[in-house]
């Protein structure tokens, strides 16, 4: 106890000093905080994945469709439980800065390889009934107001022309890592416009969605439906969702290794700041090391002192760096809901907050200790502020 | 009568090992704000070296991205015909037709892929670009399936380099020729023959059109007679705004990422600095007491401390910004999702980042520095001559 509160003591000596470090230290914390939620937000697709269900897209890229008649040739292969299709609209509500996710996907099948979607059962037929019926995300309904029975229209980029769609259904996702900002529609609406307007882009799809039986049959799945399409005009690549999102991502990885590797710096300019203060408080205290040591304390001791001096500083500052980022993260999830559907602080985050603030707090101590150990008491005594 | 700016030096100089941490951390910050001004200067310096302002692109209405605009043979052959676009050398219009398609190829060394636009383009596609130049090789013959690769291309992706074969969309190609495109967005393009291309993947359709106007302010009119036109469902655009909005999303994000880092960041910073300050002058209280008491006024010791700041902030500066210099020989690629390909550019560090930067750290100087100064300029000259 003696001890603690010789700590807390020395700590808060000097007032002001004490408040601004543990300051730059919560402003630290709160900072990588945040760079390390940002960093999961942008990774929040490949956690939402499952890993029965495998995307096939052609070989060449995304962009590329791939024919309807693929569906079927894909059906006949072993443990292959379900098929459904989907094609990236691209849309445009009103303005291209109300940017969001819109797919047209084969409704029912769909429905059933997501499970995530929740929609009532009421909500569900609707949609299903209807051919110009939407489904929206909880998130993105409220962003634009929207209600069921609401008529939005989206401009097409890729597809030329205006769509007109029906709200019929708001899903939600079934917990926190689901995307409840997208917006689907039937594909068979989609399809029968391209056959009256550009018939050359009709009965094509983006991608196909495969629903397995069981998880590790995945790369075998996977080998023969590449197999299967092998040297026909549209080749096709088949990974698993995890896989398919993670190479999205690997194409800015540039970006993130930036922002990861900022998030290490703010630690290290938060390691000077406290490194200045703990060799502050060891310039003054000199003397008093000195008598401690007279008094026949040992350097290990004082060493001892020094550490849990800078540990008491950045503990504090951490905790209240920890306090303060769920409130913050709150609001910045609020203000980028549009680029990230899910921003929310994962634990790995605060875990790295407190070991990121004891190695502060050590690396700050080390020259002081240092110098406390090894210096004699007479020179201790001798030296004057 | 001033203090010295000598005894200002030395007191930085007797606590090295204070100032040192002090300036490190004002160092990263500025750092961390250089590379960002750096990016986003290199990006805008990408996009305004890829077009330029007397040529005209011609895409879909509403496609917003060549690769999702189509212009059929029909539609072009309006456009070739239009009084505006400029006559080359040999009679024939100076335009080009150009279909535009991305594959993704492997990267050399690795199972990563890259998103790589393969560029269909006519006779006058070269002509039409300034910054390009061919480096290496020969340019391919029309109408067969020569390609030529760009340099970062022929680095990266397996089989791009000179004589050796790309293979995509059920053929191979044949790398004839290097071609180097500076710091424009073509830099990380492959070009093959227009028609193979648009064979190859059953296309019929033309990604856009692009042509050099006869004179540069006859730009509207004709951007109104093709938009009006009814048996067109185009819109033309200067070169230089089309790659401006391709990337707008892109340079805004690295914006607002830049600016709310360094905000965060600096605040570590001069809360660093504040400490050193109010340390500086709590342990020289008899000696601000004693050049008081000589007759140094209250205004002058307010400038010693902030000058002291002020150049702690410097040496933070120039610290930072000597290591964010070394970042120029960096490129940045990634993937621009508004085109859905690659983007690279390289840093770029010019006057304006440099004066920024300098700025910034005497702005973190000066606010870390003006609270000890004021403190140090407003003592009692008696009780601090007390105090030990």
């Amino acid at each position: 106890m003696f001890l603690i509160k010789i700590l807390v003591r020395n700590a808060f000596r000097h007032k002001l000093r004490t408040f601004l470090t543990i300051l730059g230290i919560t402003v630290a914390i709160l900072a990588f905080g945040l760079l390390r939620t940002f960093i999961q937000a942008w990774y929040g697709g490949v956690e939402a994945s499952s890993a029965t269900r495998l995307i096939t897209r052609s070989s060449i890229s995304l962009i590329f469709p791939l024919p309807l008649s693929y569906r079927e040739k894909i059906r006949q292969i072993d443990d292959v439980r379900i098929v459904s299709w989907g094609t990236w609209f691209g849309g445009i509500y009103i303005d291209e800065k109300n940017f969001f996710a819109n797919f047209a996907v084969d409704a029912k099948s769909y429905l059933d390889l997501y499970p995530e979607y929740l929609l009532s059962a009421e909500e569900r037929k609707d949609f299903l009934r209807d051919r110009k019926a939407a489904v929206v995300g909880r998130k993105l309904a409220k962003r634009f107001g929207w209600k069921l029975g609401d008529l939005i229209t989206l401009r097409g980029t890729i597809f030329p022309g205006n769509y007109e769609f029906v709200l019929r259904g708001i899903y939600r996702g079934r917990d926190e890592t689901v995307d409840e900002t997208q917006f689907f529609f039937h594909w068979d609406y989609l399809n029968e416009s391209l056959k009256r307007i550009a018939p050359s882009l009709a009965d094509q799809t983006g991608w196909y969605m495969i629903g397995i039986t069981r998880p590790d049959r995945a790369t075998e799945v996977a080998r023969k439906i590449d197999q299967a399409f092998r040297n026909s005009i549209a080749e096709t690549l088949t990974e698993t969702e995890k896989a398919f999102q993670l190479s999205f991502l690997s194409m800015s990885e540039t970006i993130l290794t930036a922002i990861e590797l900022v998030s290490f710096v703010v630690i290290v300019i938060i390691v000077a700041v406290v490194a200045n203060t703990m060799s502050m408080a060891y310039r003054e205290r000199i003397g008093e090391y000195a008598v401690f040591k007279t008094l026949g304390y040992r350097g290990w001791q004082i060493g001892g002192m020094i550490l849990g001096e800078s540990i008491t500083l950045t503990s504090i500052g951490c905790g209240f760096g920890i306090a303060l980022t769920y409130p913050i993260a709150s609001i910045a999830a609020r203000a980028l809901s549009q680029y990230f559907p899910v921003f929310r602080v994962p634990h790995e985050a605060i875990s790295m907050d407190i070991v990121a603030s004891l190695v502060v707090g050590l690396l700050a101590a080390l020259v002081p200790i240092y110098r406390a150990v090894t210096i004699r008491i007479a020179d201790g005594l001798r030296r004057i502020g | 009568m001033t203090v010295p700016l000598f005894y200002t030096l030395r007191n930085l100089w007797t606590r090295k090992w204070t100032t040192g941490l002090t300036a490190a951390g004002m160092g990263l910050v500025v750092f961390v704000f250089s590379a960002m001004l750096m990016m986003a200067e290199g990006l805008r310096k990408t996009l305004v070296d890829t077009g330029s302002p007397d040529q005209v692109v011609v895409i879909r209405r509403s496609a917003g991205t060549e690769v999702q605009s189509g212009i059929d043979r029909y539609q072009a052959s309006i456009v070739e015909t239009q009084p505006e676009v400029a006559i080359a050398e040999d009679g024939d219009p100076l335009l080009s037709k150009e279909a535009v398609v991305i594959v993704s190829l492997p990267k050399r060394g690795s199972r990563k892929e890259a998103y790589i636009t393969v560029r269909g383009i006519g006779t006058k596609s070269l002509a039409l670009r300034r910054q390009v130049r061919l480096i290496a090789g020969q340019l391919p013959k029309p109408g067969s399936s020569e390609i030529l690769a760009s340099q970062s291309v022929a680095k990266r992706c397996e089989g791009g380099g000179l004589g050796e074969t790309l293979h995509f969309g059920l053929r191979s190609w044949r790398v004839v020729g290097i071609f180097d495109a500076g710091n424009t967005s073509f830099s990380s393009e492959i070009w093959a023959d227009v028609d193979q291309l648009m064979q190859t993947f059953r296309r019929n359709a033309y990604s856009s059109i692009l042509f050099r106007l006869r004179d540069p302010t006859q730009f509207e009119r004709l951007k109104l007679r093709i938009e009006s036109d009814p048996r067109l469902t185009l819109e033309a655009k200067r070169e230089t705004r089309y790659y401006a909005d391709q990337s707008e999303l892109m340079a805004k994000f690295l914006r607002i990422l830049g600016f709310s880092l360094t905000i965060i960041f600096s605040l570590g910073a001069i809360i660093g600095a504040m400490i050193t300050m109010y340390g500086a002058v709590a342990t020289r209280t008899s000696e601000i007491a004693t050049l008081r008491a000589l007759g140094f006024q209250r205004r002058t010791i307010l400038l010693a401390f902030i000058v002291e700041s002020l150049l702690l902030g410097a040496t933070g500066g120039v610290v930072g910004l000597f290591f964010a210099s070394f970042l120029r020989f960096l490129t940045v690629s990634t993937m621009n999702f508004q085109t859905f390909s690659e983007l690279t550019f390289q840093l770029t560090l010019n006057v304006d980042t440099i004066v920024k930067a300098m700025a910034f750290a005497w702005i973190m100087g000066f606010a870390g520095g003006v609270f000890p100064a004021l403190r140090a300029s407003r003592m009692n000259i008696v009780q601090a001559l007390r105090a030990t």
